[in-house]
């Protein structure tokens, strides 16, 4: 049942990337409502997946890489419903589909859902801490998502060369500023989670490991306000940090559970 | 019932022809109710934009409602016959539909036209001069322009300079509210396009020119201020798009003027539109961070581009069209039988479905 929950909602963001490739191709991209119904039912199915798993490890589902991996696509989404319309930055959920899609693909085929081992105690500090990473890390993903669509916009203006998906992006300018929200909102997160973990004594190496990705952001972000640093290398900045979250992602998933 | 149509456009009837024709907006309402209570015809249309000067009317016999048609014209003014086209049944469908998608436009896919027919239709309803047959109709006419709008490239991008350079602009800033334009030369086209940015909502025009009295009356006219020439780069850290149109033989806007301005300016980028020849910006410009040039040719190739992906689905607009010119034309056919024989026409294509 959990897993054709899984299946079924993976099968909605295919629905989402294949949507994103055909508009491409047409050269008739634009924000669709198909698009936005086929992430929205990704990410009921997501819920329920959740749901069930948490019910059945008796806490927040991020016990190994592959409840994690979908623990962060769902945090993706649930900030994409979020964010996307306040900021006008529709076409986000057409980046976000493939990003959410490979994600939870990767979980589904690869040999990831081993059970961790069972928690002496259960703390409530330590659900935060993980549930407050993960969702930190959504923003991150979705920075690095707007950071796309800023590189690719900001390419388009200065080559000259506008294609049919420049019309439907957001101005430059509203990117630089989604990007800044995002990351910051991320940092926030991540912040509260790691201060949540330090408090209920999660291993020294994993500290570092989540210190590592907190001072990335950190400097990213002091840059920019800063302003030391051009929105350009920032958006560049926002998609590298995410692909070095993500790899700390996996090394603190091979230190085991949370 | 047939539906006709009688009118003349840019296509067929040069300016001074249809200025003859042309009528009042504040007329539109009474002309059509006038037409609509002549013998044989029973729902009139009048429609006149700056191109075309076309009345619709639905009337039983399309012949008796041309000639209808020509008289009320004929009382307005003189014209070559050439001048004129006129259509019946399937073809003032068809016609109705191009005019309304922006195909039978100067400007392949302008959308201004759709707001003028909306505004003619809604005249003619308010005098009482259209029935269920126009109304049928032009609200079919509605719903085809907006399907081909939103399913089609039809109005992608804008086709002139002056356009292009304010869809960029919002492409950078977003809403042009808080933007701030400078001037560099006083030329026609600079104060188009300056114009047109202002008519989005940017303000605070600096304008600067080498005759400085050319300057300070641009600036008046634009509600703007003057700069002398020899301190603009001083000037420029408070504007985000600037304008070039000076005659000056050689570039006057240098990475070495603006690399210090930029560095002040941090994350704000500068938008920068150089239409002069020869230019005035040198191109190496672009390659700075947060610095987006564009010059005459660009914004011209833009342009033309926007007209060519237009024209590549002109076809796929036509495509569109027919399919809703014959599902009309089958209600059309029909909307004349009685209720009972409609009933049964009803029948037999839901049997044959």
């Amino acid at each position: 049942m959990e897993r054709s929950l899984l299946v079924a909602s993976t099968f909605c963001f295919l629905l989402g990337l294949a949507y994103t490739v055909y508009a491409l191709r047409a050269r008739h991209f634009r924000p669709s409502r198909f698009n936005l119904s086929a992430i929205f039912c990704g990410f009921v199915l997501q819920s329920a997946f959740l749901y069930l798993r948490g019910e059945k490890v008796r806490a927040c589902p991020v016990t190994n890489l592959f409840e994690v991996l979908i623990f962060l696509s769902w945090s993706i989404v649930l900030l994409y419903l979020v964010v996307g319309p306040a900021y006008r930055l529709s076409l986000l959920g057409a980046f976000t589909s493939p990003m959410v899609f490979v994600f939870q693909l990767f979980a589904l085929l690869a040999p990831i859902d081993r059970p961790a081992a069972p928690r002496a105690h259960h703390s409530s500090l330590l659900e935060l801490h993980a549930a407050l990473s993960v969702m930190a890390y959504g923003a991150f993903a979705l920075g690095c998502v707007a950071g796309v669509m800023y590189l690719v916009q900001e390419r388009q203006l200065k080559s000259h060369q506008l294609h049919s998906i420049f019309f439907h992006l957001p101005p430059i300018h509203d990117l630089a500023v989604a990007i800044t929200r995002l990351l910051f909102a991320g940092f926030a997160l991540l912040t509260v989670g790691l201060f949540a973990g330090f408090l209920v004594g999660v291993p020294m190496l994993k500290v570092v490991i989540g210190e590592a990705v907190w001072l990335a952001y950190a400097a990213i972000l002091l840059g920019e306000w800063m302003k030391k640093i051009s929105p350009r290398r920032f958006a560049v900045l926002a998609v590298a940090a995410f692909a070095f979250a993500l790899v700390t992602l996996s090394g603190l998933n091979l230190l085991g559970g949370k | 019932m047939n539906i006709v149509c009688l009118g003349l456009s840019h296509r067929t009837a040069s300016v001074e022809q249809r200025e003859k024709f042309a009528i009042a907006e504040s007329e539109l309402g009474s002309a059509a109710c006038r037409l609509s209570t002549t013998d044989g015809l029973g729902e009139c249309v009048v429609i006149s934009t700056c191109n075309r000067v076309e009345v619709y009317a639905a009337a039983p016999d399309a012949g008796f409602a041309l000639a209808a048609l020509r008289r009320f014209f004929a009382e307005r003014a003189t014209a070559d016959d050439t001048a004129f086209y006129q259509a019946d049944a399937t073809e003032s469908i068809r016609h109705l539909f191009r005019v309304v998608s922006g195909l039978e436009s100067m400007v392949l896919g302008e959308t201004e036209i759709l707001g003028q027919v909306k505004k003619a239709y809604q005249a003619a309803c308010d005098a009482g001069a259209t029935g269920r047959h126009l109304n049928k109709f032009f609200q079919r006419a509605f719903n085809v322009a907006k399907e081909v709008r939103t399913k089609t490239n039809i109005t992608r991008g804008s086709t002139s300079v002056g356009a292009v350079a304010v869809d960029l602009a919002e492409k950078i800033f977003g809403k042009l509210n808080s933007c701030k334009v400078m001037i560099l030369g006083a030329g026609e086209t600079s104060e188009l396009t300056a114009r047109a940015l202002l008519s989005r909502g940017a303000h605070s025009i600096f304008v600067s020119n080498r005759s400085h009295d050319r300057a300070v009356a641009l600036a008046a006219e634009l509600g703007g201020r003057a700069i002398h020439f020899d301190k603009w780069h001083d000037e420029l850290l408070p504007a985000d798009i600037l304008i070039g149109s000076t005659a000056a033989p050689h570039a006057i806007v240098t990475r070495e003027k603006i690399a210090p301005v930029m560095r002040q300016r941090k994350d704000r980028p500068l938008f920068i539109i150089d239409l002069a020849v020869p230019r005035d910006v040198d191109p190496a410009v672009n390659e700075m961070d947060g610095v987006y040039l564009y010059d005459i040719d660009s914004l011209k190739a833009i342009a033309g581009q926007s007209l060519e992906v237009r024209r590549a689905d002109l076809a796929l607009c036509e495509q569109m069209i027919e399919r809703h010119v014959a599902e009309f034309g089958v209600w059309l056919a029909k909307s004349h039988l009685p209720p009972l024989e409609r009933g049964a026409h009803l029948a037999k294509r839901l049997a044959a479905s």
